[in-house]
């Protein structure tokens, strides 16, 4: 933006135009003060009312979450619906317990932690102890590539190539299986658990590792009994925040893990969770205002309250435990 | 005391380390091997269907004659409306914690509130949408609704990514703005602004090309499978790429997979094209102080 522009647009400026404009040179124009200052508050509280709506959707989630998740609770009591272990809202016998739900939810999320966690991790300390510049250069586009797919198309992926692996492993196993949506949430979290680790990684300074390489240690020692334990609170940071996404994950879920929700560990079951029978629910043609469509808000509200509480956990540890070096 | 202790035992060391080193090159590997895998499987499924009538038609319960016309329409109006909405209102909340907001509990309540609400799964903003968005300001299953839903969905993304750019733009310029008499929105209009915008942009292309992938809100606020004609207002019915990638998957029969696929090469090379122009926009202007 040129001055002449900033001329243009603000005559009354005396500030704006003085600057190397030899015709703005008339004698300080007071009498638009007010009207200036005006302006500048009014943009002020535009502004703010811009941060504003980050606050206002916050609350705008809480409220709609919590007063149509009370007309639910009016008509299933929490207990049941915490503690049952049948959800059934669709049938003509109804069940309202959450239990399957969060069960095929937590089930999904060990499944994709089991590979997401060490191969995101040894990935990040490759990345920041062992390669080259021209290594990274090629690794770290890789992995942004990764992470930048939409989750649907990882639906895909797990209908049309992990599941039929999977089948052909374990003949037998039902097209919907909670293995194949656990394998690419798996696949699709590894960048976030790389990239956040790895920058814990690079937080911790050299001085360290020249220390213990001065007592000899090897690189494979200093990585993983230096490096690692400093970065210590980084890194589990970011691992909650990966079981959290692996939570929230809906679309390849939706797509390869199944609509039926059940106890248990077996994970070439088909299962269901809390965000796929969500879509199950809006997909379908069950009536707004009635207790089945209401379910939707009640399993919506345990999930935002587990994230939350995991994405505020990971906060305070990065905050609480990070070691400061100087 | 036990001499064995002091024994440096470097071969077994040696071989620890390399074991290890191993373990780590398998695990980037297994990224490269899965990236490649995934662009195999799509392309192999999806690139013969790709040509001038797959792009050009509407979707068709036969195969042979379905194509994503409406889908990429549908898309095109939900970057801009979301563009639209989420760019002002993201850069103008960073400008306010950047440079406006006074150090104070409210502040950090902001920022603490913004980063949480970029941890908030994306479904759960769908529920925000179908209540707020489809039922209280009656826009109903429209454009207009998705792309406020997917609006606030990236909107903390925009603002992080602001913010950052704000950030950067060294506080000299805004002194020697100051002191030629300039008052503080003069100043954030013409010389702070004109610096942080490439980072802004880059940031702000890099999140819409998040929306462009998103499918679980977009069905929630009941975005259809299933339309043959393309919107002409931001108050029409609308299917976009993600929700006719979905919708066809679903399906049991491989003709509509490989539709599917279809689908999915012209979504990547959209987001490609998308991440491309965040790179360039990021190397070419972003000026370094």
């Amino acid at each position: 933006m040129s001055h002449r522009e900033a001329a243009l647009t603000t005559p009354s400026g005396p500030g704006g135009a003085s600057a190397g404009d030899p015709r703005s040179a008339t004698p300080l124009d007071l009498g638009h003060r007010a009207s200036r200052r005006w302006g500048e508050r009014v943009i002020a509280l535009v502004l703010f009312g811009c941060g504003l709506i980050s606050v206002l959707t916050t609350v705008g989630i809480v409220v709609v979450l919590v007063t149509e998740s009370a007309g639910f609770f009016r008509e299933v009591p929490i207990a049941e619906f915490l503690t049952g272990t049948r959800w059934s809202p669709m049938y003509s016998e109804q069940h309202f317990g959450i239990l399957p739900l969060l069960n095929g939810t937590l089930l999904i999320a060990a499944g994709s932690m089991l590979i997401a966690l060490p191969v995101g991790l040894t990935s990040a300390i490759y990345l920041s102890e062992y390669a080259s510049p021209k290594v990274r250069g090629i690794i770290k586009p890789v992995l942004e590539v990764l992470a930048g797919i939409p989750t649907v198309v990882y639906g895909y992926f797990a209908l049309t190539f992990v599941t039929p692996f999977i089948r052909m492993v374990f003949p037998g196993t039902g097209i919907f299986n909670a293995a194949s949506g656990a394998i690419v949430v798996g696949i699709m979290i590894i960048p976030m658990v790389a990239s956040l680790s790895e920058d814990a990684l690079n937080a911790v300074p050299l001085s360290l590792r020249e220390a213990a390489y001065g007592l000899g240690a090897t690189k494979f020692e200093v990585s993983t009994r230096v490096v690692v334990p400093a970065a210590l609170s980084g890194i589990v940071a970011s691992f909650i925040l990966a079981i959290s996404r692996a939570i929230g994950e809906t679309m390849a879920v939706t797509l390869a893990a199944g609509a039926t929700p059940r106890m248990t560990l077996n994970l070439l079951e088909s299962i269901q969770t809390m965000t796929a029978y969500i879509v199950q629910v809006s997909l379908g043609e069950t009536p707004h205002g009635t207790l089945e469509y209401k379910t939707i808000f009640a399993v919506g509200l345990v999930l935002f309250l587990i994230t939350l509480a995991m994405n505020l956990l990971s906060q305070r540890i990065t905050r609480r435990f990070r070691e400061e070096y100087e | 005391m036990n001499d064995a202790r002091f024994l440096p035992k470097q071969a077994k060391r040696k071989r620890a380390g390399a074991i290890f080193q191993a373990v780590c090159l398998v695990s980037i590997g297994f990224s490269i091997a899965v990236l490649a895998i995934l662009i195999v499987d799509v392309s192999r499924d999806g690139l013969r269907w790709l040509s001038w009538d797959f792009l050009s038609r509407y979707p068709s319960r036969i195969p042979a004659r379905a194509g994503i016309k409406s889908a990429i329409l549908g898309s095109l109006w939900m970057m801009a409306l979301t563009a639209g909405i989420s760019f002002p209102l993201g850069v103008g909340a960073a400008i306010y914690l950047e440079e406006y907001a006074p150090r104070n509990w409210f502040t950090r309540l902001l920022q603490t509130n913004i980063s949480n609400l970029a941890g908030v799964p994306s479904i759960v903003y769908g529920i925000l949408g179908l209540a707020i968005f489809v039922r209280f300001f009656g826009f109903g299953r429209s454009v207009l609704a998705g792309a406020a839903t997917l609006a606030l969905l990236i909107l903390p993304v925009v603002i992080i990514a602001s913010q950052e750019a704000l950030k950067a733009v060294p506080n000299s310029l805004r002194e020697a703005s100051y002191g030629v008499g300039a008052t503080k929105w003069q100043t954030i209009r013409y010389q702070v602004l004109p610096v942080a915008l490439p980072g802004i942009l880059t940031g702000t292309i890099l999140s819409l090309s998040r929306a462009i992938g998103e499918t679980a809100p977009l069905i929630m606020i009941g975005a259809l499978t299933f339309i043959a004609f393309a919107p002409t207002s931001p108050m029409d019915p609308f299917t976009v790429l993600p929700i006719q990638i979905f919708n066809w998957t679903a399906k049991p029969q491989a003709d509509f997979h490989d539709l599917a696929a279809g689908a999915i090469i012209v979504l990547l090379v959209v987001l490609l094209v998308m991440n491309a122009a965040a790179i360039v926009l990021r190397n070419r202007y972003q000026k370094r102080f």
